[in-house]
């Protein structure tokens, strides 16, 4: 690129400020427009019947006391599915609508359109379904047992015979945590007059989901449009379908728009979760604390179809050993098929839960050791230049793992005993144990992470930067998810142009090319890498165009002087690129799980300070610190944000987050039962933001979102291993795990 | 049956089916979409309002119960020109990530500050621990009610 865009600076507006977010206002106001409040006067309201049961065959199904009721218009089945009754952005392999059986709690059999909300809602009820019950499969070791195995991953690497002099095991488990985004699934669809529907849904990538509805209406591609929602959050759950091929067949079918919004319980059975995990572990060290040797075993449970398994075991696999050099590793996984809830993409995707379980190992290897849990870390730390552990890739881009330990650890530490406010102790003013028999503990972890797609995927990401008289125009298909995308889009294109009128515009499938998924931490660098190159293309054309050497909202300079306004410019003829952007290939690793998988890998730390009431179990986070490898820190406030929501989200996971199941049906599908943190959960976090520029994110950026969350549960559970001296060997961690009686 | 109410300071009527809630009659018969709903069961505070001065999940209360009450909405808080400070404090501090939970989070502080207009800590975090945040950890939500002239703690 002959024109290079000038230096990033920290002018308001621009890349490295702390930007305000141009949503926010409308968002304040209950004035943004999300996928559940899209409406339009002629609409019909969708429902769906679902499965009781986990397992079964569907022995009838009868869906004319439906259509009998006044008011509905369709009810459609899977006989009714246009084209593949299939679904999955890997494999096609979840029905559309059930056929013959039913694989999980929640399954759609049919879905109904209707006049109104309550009518549909009768009529779903008023379909008859009878089942003949099957066994479900709901243990993942019998699962694995059986064979039962979507995809199996090893990775080999050094000497089988090598062994160190100091060895620790551990087993763990990770139970079921869903994403709650706090916007369920909705969506409207409209048919267009020759056969084709546009559809906006709730979407982490629409171009994904284009393939796959066209696929299953049996449409031509050009005939079905797919538009990005308001999303009330996302956190992975919006990366596999959930309503969008039922709004179109039921619109299809009846000439009508139709709407549907499921319910916190429908959105608990719809979206994919995080996976449940087993895992076994071995680790041996010199007698000075190098790790020489790690034995890992997982077990993910998947539920009934691929969905995004295969990738999430894969990194469970990747990162088993975490940002730790280890020269001689043999680590397996399998994600399991079962009849439990579908799991698949949630923030942190794998590397949650093999951080849970390493860094335990870490720390009884500490323990072991008679060392530091923290210098323990240093030690080893995986830093650029090195290996990864599992793979052999060489790590080529900045990793200040170091860097991140040493900032947590030097932040100050509260008093080492808690205090006397009841409102500050684990359970509150309910608090029956006597104050002083309240004991605090100090926990630290460590996390990794790749950033954006691996394994040889075609990782791409389209932009179109235009330059009219007005400003800016930035077309994608990234999805703002509530992270801030539209932000740091705007940011970016200002600070390459100079010109601070930008408007983002979230494009549909027909007018604009993939920006690949919202997901793995990628959009900041790839959706913002292409963006950086349109505007950079457009900033030369401009300076071209008027022989000029600088380009602000005035116009094009030179030497000092506007010598063209943007109407003189482009007022008749807009300035308009289009970039296509790759990141630098990865590759397959071969059948040892040896190569360079990965484009990029980003860490964090952090250290939780809890006090824990021994006698009823209660935990009460005193505060929970991270340090947080950014790259380049684009806009502070927004990083800022999303430490504290991830951390937030791994403190859930760590103390309260859990599906309860019983033969593969959820309990507790409901925010009275799935608790949350609240307000009065969430203690202080400090946040310190490492920046150490990456060589090809858009001034140095990298991605990070999915880190706070992943050594955040790892931080909680040590703190509480610390105060209690339990093992503690399960997440989330309840009371009864802790007094002993479970 | 007809329920005739004021809200937001208008006189308002709007027609009602059985057991339906508040909310479900404030987004889908008299379009104001402000007020979300999220799990329906009164545990995640996206639908709150205010009815007589009381802060209410709508969701938990039936419309029928409304009539000849005085409802308070989100989209009663700013005027023509100008944000309401709850909400100008809300976008300055980056207490809007998706912004699903942030018309209760707004109607909640507004309620709090105008019993409460200097809050300590522990009582911003008791007042709103009634709302549900996936999105921020509640670190900026806490800040921004704090530059509202919240007392320290």
């Amino acid at each position: 690129m002959s024109v290079a865009p000038p230096d990033a600076t920290t002018a308001p507006g621009r890349v490295g400020s702390s930007t305000l977010r141009p949503d926010g206002v409308p968002k304040t106001k209950g004035a943004f427009a999300y996928a559940s409040d899209l409406q339009d006067e002629r609409m019909l309201w969708g429902a769906t019947v679902r499965a009781p049961l986990a397992r079964a065959r569907i022995t009838r199904l009868d869906i004319a006391p439906a259509l009998a009721i006044v008011g509905v218009h369709a009810v459609l089945t899977a006989e009714d599915v246009p084209g593949l009754n299939a679904m999955g952005q890997i494999v096609q392999d979840r029905p559309v609508l059930a056929e013959n059986e039913v694989t999980y709690w929640g399954q759609p059999i049919a879905v109904v359109a209707a006049e109104d909300r309550e009518t549909a809602r009768r009529a779903a009820d008023a379909v008859i379904v009878e089942y003949g019950e099957l066994e479900p499969i709901t243990d993942l070791v019998e699962g694995h047992e059986r064979g039962l195995v979507f995809r199996e991953h090893k990775a080999r690497r050094g000497d089988p015979e090598a062994h160190g002099e100091v060895a620790v095991e551990g087993y763990y488990e990770v139970g079921t945590q869903d994403q709650a985004p706090l916007g369920t699934e909705a969506g409207i669809a409209f048919p267009d007059t020759e056969g084709g529907v546009d559809v906006y849904a709730v979407s982490q990538w629409i171009h994904v989901d284009h393939e796959q509805i066209v696929d299953c209406l049996g449409l031509r591609p050009e005939q079905v449009r797919v538009h990005p929602a308001g999303m009330g959050g996302a956190f992975g759950s919006r990366e596999d379908l959930s309503l969008q091929v039922h709004l179109c067949m039921l619109a299809l079918h009846t000439g009508r728009p139709v709407r549907m919004v499921y319910d916190r319980q429908e959105s608990f059975a719809s979206h994919v979760h995080r996976h449940a995990a087993r895992m076994w572990y071995r680790h041996e060290a010199d007698r000075d604390g190098r790790l020489v040797r790690v034995e890992a075993r997982v077990l993910l449970d998947a539920g009934a179809y691929t969905e995004t398994s295969p990738a999430v075991l894969n990194n469970a696999v990747y990162f088993a050993v975490g940002p730790y050099q280890c020269p001689n590793v043999f680590a397996e996984g399998y994600a399991v098929q079962t009849n439990n809830p579908p799991s698949g993409a949630m923030r942190g995707f794998g590397a949650v839960q093999s951080c849970f379980a390493y860094e335990a190992q870490m720390d009884r290897l500490a323990v072991e050791l008679d060392m530091d849990p923290v210098e323990l870390r240093l030690l080893n730390a995986l830093e650029t230049g090195d290996r990864l552990a599992t793979t052999g890739q060489l790590i080529e881009e900045p990793l200040p793992t170091r860097a991140v330990i040493e900032a947590v650890r030097s932040l100050p530490v509260d008093a080492d005993r808690p205090g006397n406010d009841p409102l500050g102790l684990p359970g509150g003013t309910g608090l029956t144990t006597p104050p002083n028999s309240v004991v605090r503990g100090v926990g630290f972890a460590v996390g990794i992470k790749n950033l954006a797609f691996s394994e040889g995927f075609d990782d791409y990401a389209d932009a179109r930067v235009v330059l009219t008289a007005a400003g800016v125009e930035v077309h994608t298909a990234a999805i703002e998810v509530g992270q801030g995308m539209v932000t740091i889009l705007q940011q970016i294109a200002r600070t390459v142009l100079g010109v601070d009128q930008v408007a983002v515009i979230f494009d549909d499938t027909s007018l604009i090319g993939s920006a690949g998924s919202t997901s793995a931490s990628r959009q900041t660098q790839m959706a913002g890498g292409a963006v950086y190159r349109a505007a950079a293309r457009v900033r030369e054309e401009a300076l071209r165009r008027a022989d000029g050497d600088d380009l602000t909202g005035a116009g094009v300079w030179r030497d000092g002087t506007v010598v063209a306004t943007l109407e003189e410019l482009c007022g008749s003829d807009p300035i308009e690129h289009e970039v296509r952007y790759r990141h630098i290939e990865t590759a397959e690793p071969d059948e040892d799980g040896q190569g360079s998988p990965h484009v990029d890998f980003s860490v964090a730390a952090h250290r939780a300070i809890v006090d824990v009431d021994p006698e009823l179990g209660l935990v009460k986070l005193v505060r929970i610190d991270s340090a947080q490898d950014v790259g380049r820190a684009l806009n502070p406030q927004s990083i800022i944000g999303q430490i504290e929501g991830g951390t937030m989200q791994g403190v859930g996971l760590a103390v309260m987050e859990e599906l309860v199941l019983d033969r593969g049906r959820v309990l507790n599908a409901n925010f009275t039962d799935y608790l949350l943190p609240t307000f009065l959960d969430a203690p202080p976090v400090q946040s310190v933001i490492v920046e150490e520029p990456g060589s090809w994110g858009p001034f140095g950026a990298k991605g990070f979102s999915e880190l706070p969350t992943i050594s955040s549960t790892p931080a909680v559970v040590a703190a509480i291993r610390a105060a209690t001296g339990k093992a503690l060997t399960r997440v989330p961690v309840r009371p009864e795990h802790i007094v002993g009686i479970e | 049956m007809n329920v005739h109410f004021t809200v937001n300071g208008e006189e308002r009527e709007a027609a009602v089916q059985g057991p339906e809630s508040l909310l479900f009659v404030l987004r889908e018969r008299l379009g104001l979409l402000g007020a979300k709903d999220a799990c329906e069961q009164g545990e995640c505070g996206s639908c709150t309002v205010i009815v007589d001065g009381d802060l209410v999940c709508s969701c938990l209360v039936m419309a029928a119960d409304a009539e000849g009450t005085e409802v308070l909405t989100v989209e009663g808080l700013a005027t023509e020109d100008e944000l309401h400070p709850v909400q100008q404090a809300f976008v300055e501090h980056g207490a809007v990530q998706c912004g699903f939970c942030t018309p209760g989070f707004v109607v909640a502080t507004a309620h709090l500050l105008e019993h409460q207009p200097a809050p300590t800590e522990p009582e911003i975090r008791e007042a709103l621990s009634g709302n549900i945040c996936r999105c921020t950890g509640y670190g900026a939500l806490l800040r921004a009610v704090q530059s509202m002239g919240g007392a320290s703690p």
